[in-house]
């Protein structure tokens, strides 16, 4: 754990306390049920707003604490530790990214205090099969004389039921760059399908079908919104590996709590040095990424350049390691780790998708590699 | 440095123009481990001797030591400027020796005052080579099984025993070593002894490695006396004195395993691109990437460690997962380039490799030992297990 402020420390431990008591996992699996169609649980994310964790990366001129990416990665830790499925990721990180980078004045005027106040859930379109492929977007945008005209389908879309605002990646024409669009959820000619996945996590497909939208819905520059995009990316991922931390991080805290408590042969299995070793193997993997998570996280707030290197280190490192200690988490705990009664498929399925998202670590690696000219 | 930057500025631009000065260009960017393990090679170097006398005379070979222990005194920020400014020109430290990453520490919190004041200084000034006396022919891994019998005369020890892979032992002049002063309890029964290395009865005899370097010794004591103000601590509790020197050796041998130039000039150079400008061999080139990633994210880990250390005033004890982390990266290291060098890489003399080809072959094979020395790869994951995650001890052999 890298050196907190007093702030940092106090807001980490708000956090770690909130996600204990008021979203354990058990409140995680109530939430998978659904609630009118949601798969979160919008009473908890009214708490987190009302925590002003919505508003950490937005300015203090549009209502926010201005506290640094840094500060909501902590934040984004503990919740991955439980699981919480919530838009805190998607809306106040992405989503104020998107708007903070790219926004107008008068758009960032619009939008981000309402990030901030919950009122706006932001969600980012950008995949369209079933691979993170940011390079090859074919959904088709087309001028209508004064306004655009959106096409297609975007998919996997996470919190795409809960959200009430797109950020759309679409071109122009073919052979185009990025061109970026603000869309209203409620669009017409807009549909949206949820994608009930195996990590239960809020995920949609839209549909576009004649969608229209003002002039003034491009988010950045027209054709020019794919640097913008990998920025708002990168800074998703830098977030969602956070997240992953956490996750990992509770994963192999219970994993190695049973290897204390179950007896087989007589004594603890913890004693065996078959599993000792497995247990520090997967410590040394938490020590790298947690070292990669916070220098992406820290370089975001610094602006330093090789932010997109950082990002791509951390997520390749925080999917590798997610991976291995929830499957760790399973194999340990034998039999009842196959159980749906036991948590450890949670974290197994939460870690295969959180993996897949914004670009998996084999993704990330090749991405890493190019940024250092190999 | 507390006193701000513009002071710390200064402290900078003042060794910078020293070192500019002082540092004698012959040894830009040379290996150092050279000059650590061979003290004849070292010895026959003139820029060597001189750059050691006039490092020692700054006392900055020992920059952050207390000044009455021969160091120059300097904080965690004044001893990073003189880091910072010796890799600036590519100059090492002559005094960056086992004396000084791990006995003197250690000798610091055990040591008597005379021990100190006998001790140190020279230790500080590169003029004592010191050698380790732990491992024994029966005592590798499990060092408190050693044997090498000290018996209380009344007034002095007598050491009997031999010892193995003693860094150093034929050209050392003092070695701190572990001895059994009481049979009947294993830890309980290990005293840490400081022996003059030219008493009567030692004898020294280099074992040539599977890279050709011959720096590691066997050391056989024969009814050597050893003078009873040698005794570092209290007699029978040498094994805490050794547990904590071992931390200090651990911290020493986890630095700079992510660093190093990148591979991809050579890669490229070696196995060639294709039309697509990527290196020819898809397959390594995944590899050459998960490496770099690896070494950055072990380079990122050092650097976190150090800072939570010096905010909290003490590591987490997770030293021995570290060391295990930097072992597998440095290794990897070296597979690679031998991997890319192909048949450049396993030359072993002669006028047909280049001399960095060559260099190449030894470092990879010296690279095993970083997963030996210092504890096992096994012996960390125990340490870890045991110290940093709580796990039970494991139920003894039947």
């Amino acid at each position: 754990m890298a050196v907190l402020s007093e702030e940092q420390a106090m807001l980490k431990d708000m956090a770690a306390n909130w996600a204990r008591h008021r979203a354990p996992v058990s409140a995680f699996r109530k939430a998978a049920e659904g609630h009118n169609g949601l798969r979160h649980d919008p009473q908890l994310y009214a708490e987190m707003v009302e925590m002003g964790w919505a508003g950490i990366v937005v300015p203090e001129a549009h209502g926010g604490a201005d506290f640094g990416h840094f500060s909501l990665g902590l934040i984004l830790e503990e919740l991955g530790r439980t699981l919480v499925s919530s838009p805190l990721l998607g809306s106040a990180l992405v989503g104020v990214a998107a708007l903070r980078l790219g926004g107008s004045e008068e758009k960032q005027a619009r939008w981000l205090s309402a990030i901030a106040s919950g009122e706006a859930i932001v969600g980012l379109a950008v995949d369209e099969s079933g691979r993170h492929d940011p390079g090859n977007i074919a959904f088709a945008a087309r001028s209508d004389g004064n306004g655009w005209v959106l096409e297609g389908v975007k998919a996997p879309v996470l919190d795409g039921i809960a959200a009430n605002l797109f950020i759309v990646a679409a071109r122009v024409a073919d052979g185009s760059g990025i061109t970026l669009f603000l869309v209203d959820a409620d669009a017409q000619g807009l549909s949206r399908t949820p994608l009930r996945r195996v990590d239960c996590r809020d995920a949609a497909s839209l549909l576009f079908a004649e969608v229209h939208v003002d002039g003034d819905a491009v988010l950045g520059e027209i054709d020019r919104g794919g640097a913008l995009l990998e920025r708002i990316l990168d800074r998703g991922r830098a977030g969602l590996a956070a997240e992953m931390l956490g996750s990992a991080t509770q994963a192999f805290e219970t994993t190695l709590d049973y290897l204390k408590t179950r007896v087989q042969f007589g004594q603890l299995i913890g004693s065996f040095q078959a599993l000792q070793h497995r247990a520090v193997k997967m410590l040394g993997e938490l020590e790298l990424t947690r070292s990669a998570v916070e220098a992406a996280l820290a370089a975001i707030d610094e602006d330093q350049e090789d932010v997109p290197a950082l990002a791509s280190l951390a997520k390749a490192l925080a999917g590798d390691t997610l991976r291995l200690v929830a499957g760790e988490m399973v194999q340990l705990h034998g039999g009842i780790g196959m159980t749906e009664e036991h948590d450890a498929g949670l974290y197994l399925k939460r870690a295969a998708a959180a993996d897949a998202t914004w670009g998996n670590s084999a993704f990330h690696r090749e991405r890493y590699g190019r940024l250092a000219g190999y | 440095m507390a006193e701000g930057d513009a002071q710390e500025g200064e402290f900078r631009a003042n060794v910078r123009a020293w070192m500019d000065e002082n540092f004698p260009r012959s040894l830009a960017f040379k290996n150092p481990v050279p000059y650590q393990n061979d003290a004849p090679y070292a010895e026959a170097d003139p820029d060597f001797r001189l750059w050691r006398a006039r490092l020692a005379e700054k006392r900055w070979g020992a920059p952050g030591w207390p000044v009455e222990f021969g160091g120059a005194g300097l904080d965690a920020a004044g001893v990073k400027i003189i880091n910072e400014e010796m890799a600036r020109i590519g100059a090492f430290s002559p005094m960056r020796m086992t004396g000084l990453t791990m006995l003197g520490p250690t000798l610091m919190e055990y040591g008597t005052p005379e021990q100190q004041a006998r001790h140190l200084p020279p230790i500080a000034r590169g003029e004592v080579r010191w050698c380790q006396g732990f491992s024994e022919p029966g005592a590798g891994s499990d060092l408190a099984a050693l044997q090498t019998k000290c018996i209380d005369m009344g007034d002095h020890w007598l050491v009997t025993g031999q010892k193995i892979w003693t860094s150093g032992a034929n050209h050392a002049e003092w070695c701190f070593a572990l001895v059994r002063t009481d049979t009947s309890r294993k830890q309980g029964g290990i005293s840490f002894l400081l022996i003059d290395m030219n008493s009567p009865g030692i004898d020294t005899r280099p074992i040539v490695l599977i890279s050709g370097s011959s720096h590691f010794c066997e050391m056989f004591l024969n009814d050597v006396k050893v003078p009873k103000e040698n005794l570092v601590g209290r007699v029978n509790e040498g094994w805490g004195v050794a547990k904590r020197l071992l931390q200090f050796e651990r911290d020493s041998l986890s630095e700079g395993r992510g660093e190093g130039p990148s591979l991809l000039p050579i890669a490229r150079a070696q196995v060639g691109v294709d039309e697509g400008g990527l290196i020819a061999d898809a397959d390594l080139r995944t590899r050459l990437i998960q490496h770099e990633m690896r070494a950055r994210a072990y380079t990122l880990t050092l650097q976190r460690k150090a800072a939570e250390a010096k905010a909290q005033g003490a590591g987490d004890g997770t030293v021995p997962v570290i060391k295990n982390l930097g072992s597998d990266v440095g290794q990897t290291r070296y597979e690679l380039v031998v991997e890319i060098l192909g048949d450049r890489g396993l030359g072993w003399e002669g006028e047909g490799y280049a001399a960095g080809e060559l260099e190449a072959t030894r470092q990879w094979l010296h690279s095993k030992a970083y997963s030996i020395y210092g504890g096992s790869y096994e012996i960390q994951n125990n340490i870890a297990a045991k110290r940093v995650l709580n796990l039970p001890d494991p139920a003894p052999a039947r």
